[in-house]
């Protein structure tokens, strides 16, 4: 037993200066294996007189126990130095662009039509859609505008034939939904139209959403309401909003809308038109089967390239349909 | 309507300045566009008086005048053609400016002293004309300030109307509604009738009284048509648009603008015979006042003699019958010509005129004896002459009924949102000339008043009092109502998903036009019917589009041109064919991909997009909304013959996938390789809604499998075989190889599949495994003679 330390000692010494994982198992195993040398000290106990046994037995595990202890502490060393050596062998330049490819984006009338039916759509309206290709009936005469009405020459129609146009508003939508369900209605019908009209401020397609609301009871002081409330909603701000009579032959009274949108040179606040509405027509309600002592309602109809225009300050209707990438993807 | 704010103000006189004028117009629904000095901003100038004119010595053009100021006389160089001695003109003395800022200063021209300027109409931007000096009456007060003179601190307003207000097409309409809105008293002109003093009475014949319900004639005997127009006049005209002809003319222009009543006027002698109403005979000529000569037909009115038109009733006067230097006596007409009519005829000479303007919206039918006399006063004034007495031949029958409207008072209350007292209805009525003629005790009756073509109906007269009492002093509340709860059909997926999904695959959205160049679309869709417009924008926009190929392709040039080379975008939107039973509308979703598959990068592969990459993403798209597309080879003539797939879904043909044909890539000048596909939207859109199925809890096994076949055979055939022999048990089906090339025999063609097996209720043996694959093995040695490889 005289040589317990000497072996211990050794032992420790030996893990003290273990450079690698596998050494230091070897060492385990060779001191504290089943045949290593301190298991086999425990085996020779047997050979002692009995009252030797426990204190020999007891001084023996606690030599194991150092010497297992200074093995798991040097093991966690190794292996912190080991996973610090695999860390830094591992690192990347996290600077270098990842691998993966780019996103694309919407237009940006898409982007505006989605915000215009969110808001919109929050208040109850559905979005309906109709034909491009319309009839003179949807188009203009269920709309209180017979064959030579002035108002047609305000529209600069596409013709296909006397009867068949480009419908030049999606005021269609609003009769044919009309006409296909019953009141009340709450809807807004975005898409394309079409104007013979092409220079700086007009492309001859465009888009525009119309909006519909028909009950019990819907003034022209509702209607205000809604209309202020989109504005607001859309541009974000507590803008002033006003009411300028105006003429469609679809709504009456009929207003066009304009937002206070900056200065004049001279200090005066500036308006710009953004919209049109009014009270929906009764000759309209009757065309579409609708009484119009019964029912009443409101319609409103925006472009949505002019607010596309404002919002993200556009300066050139064109852009929206020449698709340059340059252009798209600054809408993303 | 253009005209001077200082006239509207000799009618009606609100206690406003001119931009609160101005902004008082707008919001009652005459929207002025613009405000512009009637003159510009020049300082100095007077009625000069021309006392000698003498050639200058140094210069052949220009000449050395004397010009009174009324105090002095001071020598001036001009090189006007007109100035004379005895002229009056504008004259810019030394110290004074012109509206440019040029400040008159004594000055030596060609050696000859120059104290002050004399000057053109030009010059003093009261109209364009810089041929000459500006002429001024005989009786201008020489020396007096000519800003004073001729009250040029006046505005022009221009006012856009809409079609409705036909009644402010005269300054007399506008002032009626300014009086409304500023509660000032309107008077109306209402002409005393002039005298007769001689007994020849045109003889008129109206044929057409549907078309021409009232005309109202007489003849001025004995006019002097040298006599210029005067200065007021002139000015007045001026300032509104309107250039002084002579002085008939510009009385019948006058008038015109006073009241609303187009007027026209005759040499008596050129007519021969009487006038006649009548509509044209087919093929009739008639050359106009602006000297074009436009062929007639049948549904155009017009005024005619005994022997050939003379004038298009309501649009413009003729050639040979107006009224020139030589005229002795006129035939002085105002008629009410029917709008419906009348609508559109002037459009299709390609002519628009004021007088057409006004009648295509409505003149005011009970104004044509008014108008008459109120010309004849003037004309007896500047011209002279003896009137005769008044013809009228009018049709009641046809005339536009005298109607009234009854209005609720609880209805205004409705429809605008807010109750407006009795008194200020009645109020605002009665000042817009809307006579009560019946009191309710729920309402009114009124009049409707022979100048309004837009009141019918009582709404009509709600908006009246809506538009005078202010759209913003209207109160704003909530609207009210049920929402109803609706969505649509779950099954239905939202266009949204689509673009969010493409936008993700790295796809930029486009918006391009619905009509394309019929030349184009032809090599791209030779076999859809197209549609064309009649009246298209341009000729590269003259059909509509029956696929969005065309639109995409022109789009990536586009960007080609600016350097621009991988180019990824999709467009929804709706296609146009024609079809055996109408027109076909249909919703179409259309991709096109080129140049570099990944951008430029330090790690992948560089490879330029092909078929695969365009199907891979149609198949993401598809994956994302649960739909199976299937794809066939079939020849499409935009696309690669062996490069291109006719798309199916739930067995309906949906839409094409494919690369460009080489030939077109190159007829487009496009850089390189170019894939695109088109589906019908509908038919993607419309999915399923899911149901649970319970899947298994035993081990899947996997079998890979290694073919040689021949090289025709596509993947299609060998998945259906597979799949066909694979049992029910068969969970997945991949191909992870397609190998051509060393190794393998010419013809010939490496296909490697894997195979996945899972039962629903217990685990799959090793041996029950090898028999599965067996028999797919030999499934696809019979059927498609395929060889196993080792």
């Amino acid at each position: 037993m005289e040589n317990l330390e000497a072996l211990r000692d050794e032992a420790l010494n030996a893990i003290s200066e273990a450079g690698d994982l596998k050494t230091l198992e070897q060492l385990r195993v060779d001191y504290l294996g089943k045949k290593g040398h301190l298991t086999q000290l425990l085996k020779g106990l047997g050979k002692l007189d009995p009252e030797e046994r426990p204190a020999a037995g007891q001084r023996i595990n606690e030599a194991k126990e150092r010497v297992q202890g200074a093995i798991n502490t040097r093991r966690e060393r190794l292996e912190a130095a080991a996973l610090d050596e695999q860390l830094a062998a591992e690192s990347v330049d996290v600077t270098l662009p990842g691998r993966g490819r780019e996103t694309g984006g919407l237009h940006p009338v898409t982007r505006t039509l989605r915000r215009i039916e969110e808001i919109f759509g929050g208040a109850g309206y559905r979005v309906e859609e109709g034909p491009e290709i319309e009839d003179d009936h949807h188009n203009f005469e269920a709309l209180n505008i017979p064959p030579h009405h002035p108002a047609r020459a305000m529209h600069d129609t596409f013709y296909f034939d006397p009867g068949t146009v480009l419908r030049t508003h999606t005021s269609p939508v609003q009769i044919r939904t009309m006409e296909n369900g019953e009141p009340p209605f709450r809807m807004i019908c975005p898409g394309r139209v079409y104007r013979c009209d092409s220079d700086l401020t007009h492309t001859p397609m465009f888009h525009q959403v119309e909006g519909l609301l028909v009950d019990r009871r819907a003034s022209f002081a509702d209607l205000k309401s809604t209309i202020e409330a989109f504005l607001r909603a859309f541009f974000e701000r507590d803008l002033a909003v006003r009411f300028r009579p105006s003429y469609f032959p679809f709504t009456e009274p009929s207003a066009e809308v304009d937002i206070e949108w900056g200065r004049e040179a001279d200090g005066s606040t500036k308006w710009l038109e953004v919209m049109g509405c009014g009270v929906v027509h009764p000759r309209v309600f009757e065309n579409c089967g609708v009484d119009p002592e019964e029912w009443s309602g409101f319609a409103f109809g925006l472009g949505v390239e002019r607010l596309a225009m404002l919002r993200y300050g556009v300066q050139d209707l064109r852009l929206f349909f020449e698709n340059d990438l340059r252009f798209l993807r600054q809408f993303r | 309507m253009k005209f001077s704010e200082q006239w509207l103000r000799t009618w009606v006189n609100p206690r406003m300045d001119s931009n609160e004028l101005v902004e008082a117009i707008t919001m009652a629904g005459l929207e002025v566009d613009d405000v512009d000095p009637v003159a510009g901003d020049f300082q100095g100038v007077i009625v000069g008086e021309v006392v000698w004119v003498g050639q200058h010595p140094g210069a052949d053009k220009l000449s050395l005048c004397r010009v009174s100021d009324g105090d002095s006389t001071q020598d001036v160089v001009c090189g006007a053609p007109n100035v004379r001695t005895g002229l009056k003109a504008p004259f810019a003395r030394v110290g004074g400016f012109l509206s440019d800022g040029q400040r008159i200063e004594r000055a030596q021209v060609r050696g000859a002293e120059s104290n002050g300027m004399l000057c053109s109409e030009a010059e003093l931007e009261l109209s364009e004309d810089g041929e000459g000096l500006m002429e001024l009456p005989e009786d201008a007060p020489t020396g007096a300030d000519l800003r004073e003179y001729l009250s040029l601190d006046d505005r022009s307003l221009d006012v856009d109307l809409t079609p409705n207000r036909s009644d402010c097409l005269s300054i007399r309409g506008v002032a009626r509604d300014l009086g409304a809105l500023t509660s000032q008293t309107f008077e109306d002109l209402e002409p005393e009738a002039v005298t007769p003093v001689h007994s020849e009475i045109p003889s008129i014949r109206v044929d057409a009284p549907q078309a021409c319900p009232r005309y109202v004639g007489r003849i001025i005997r004995q006019v002097d048509t040298s006599a210029p127009t005067p200065m007021w006049m002139r000015e007045r005209l001026r300032r509104s648009g309107i250039r002084s002809i002579d002085a008939v003319v510009d009385v019948t222009n006058y008038v015109m603008l006073e009241m609303g009543q187009p007027m026209h006027a005759f040499d008596r002698a050129r007519v021969r015979g009487g006038i006649v109403v009548r509509m044209a005979t087919e093929g009739e000529t008639l050359q106009l006042l602006d000297g074009q000569t436009l062929e007639l037909g049948t549904d155009n009115l017009v005024i005619a003699d005994h022997q050939r038109p003379l004038a298009l009733a309501g649009i413009m006067g003729g050639e040979e019958s107006g009224v020139n230097e030589d005229t002795r006596d006129i035939l002085l007409e105002s008629a009410f010509f029917d709008p419906v009519m009348l609508a559109g005829k002037a459009r299709a000479h390609g002519l628009h005129t004021d007088s057409s303007h006004r009648f295509e919206r409505g003149v005011d039918w009970d104004l044509q004896r008014a108008a008459t006399e109120r010309a004849t006063a003037l004309l007896l004034d500047i011209v002279g002459g003896e009137a005769g007495e008044v013809i009228e031949i009018a049709s009641t029958e046809h005339l536009p009924a005298s109607t009234s409207v009854y209005l609720r008072e609880a209805r205004v209350a409705e429809v605008l949102g807010m109750t407006i007292d009795r008194t200020t209805i009645e109020e605002i009525l009665s000042r817009l000339g809307l006579r009560i003629v019946r009191l309710h005790r729920d309402g009114w009756e009124v009049a409707v008043p022979s100048f309004r073509f837009d009141i019918a109906l009582e709404v009509d007269l709600i908006e009246e009092i809506g538009r005078i009492y202010g759209y913003n002093r209207l109160p704003v509340t909530e609207a009210e109502g049920r929402i109803t709860i609706s969505a649509g059909a779950e099954s239905v997926r939202p266009l949204s998903r689509v673009q969010d999904h493409l936008v993700a695959l790295d796809y930029q959205e486009a918006i391009t036009y619905s009509f394309v160049d019929p030349k184009l679309q032809q090599r791209i869709d030779p076999e859809a019917a197209s549609i064309e417009l009649a009246n298209p924008i341009s000729s590269d926009m003259a059909v509509m589009r029956t696929s969005l190929w065309p639109g995409l392709l022109q789009t990536l040039s586009h960007n080609e041109n600016r350097q621009q080379n991988r180019v990824r975008l999709f467009e929804t939107g709706l296609r146009f064919r024609r079809e055996a039973d109408g027109i076909a509308q249909e919703s179409m979703l259309a991709g096109l991909i080129t140049g570099p598959a990944t951008p430029e990068n330090w790690v992948n592969e560089t490879r330029n997009v092909d078929f695969y990459d365009a199907k891979g993403d149609l198949e993401s798209l598809a994956g994302m909304l649960g739909k199976t597309l299937e794809f066939e080879p079939a020849q499409h003539p935009a696309l690669h013959p062996g490069q291109s797939a006719r798309v199916s879904a739930d067995g309906k043909v949906v839409g094409w996938l494919g690369t460009l044909h080489p030939q077109l890539q190159k007829m487009l000048d496009l850089h390189g390789r170019v894939c695109l596909y088109e589906l019908s939207l509908e038919s993607v859109l419309n999915g399923y809604v899911p149901h649970f199925k319970v899947f298994s809890k035993f081990p899947e096994v996997r079998r890979d499998l290694a073919i040689l076949i021949g090289e025709e055979t596509g993947w299609a055939a060998v998945e259906a075989v597979a799949r066909k022999a694979a049992g029910d048990a068969l969970t997945g089906l991949r191909v992870f190889d397609v190998y051509q090339g060393q190794h393998i025999e010419k013809g010939q063609k490496s296909v490697a599949l894997s195979l996945y097996w899972q039962h629903p209720e217990r685990t799959l043996g090793d041996e029950e495994v090898q028999g599965l694959f067996d028999t797919v093995t030999q499934a696809l040695q019979n059927e498609l003679g395929a060889q196993l490889r080792s």
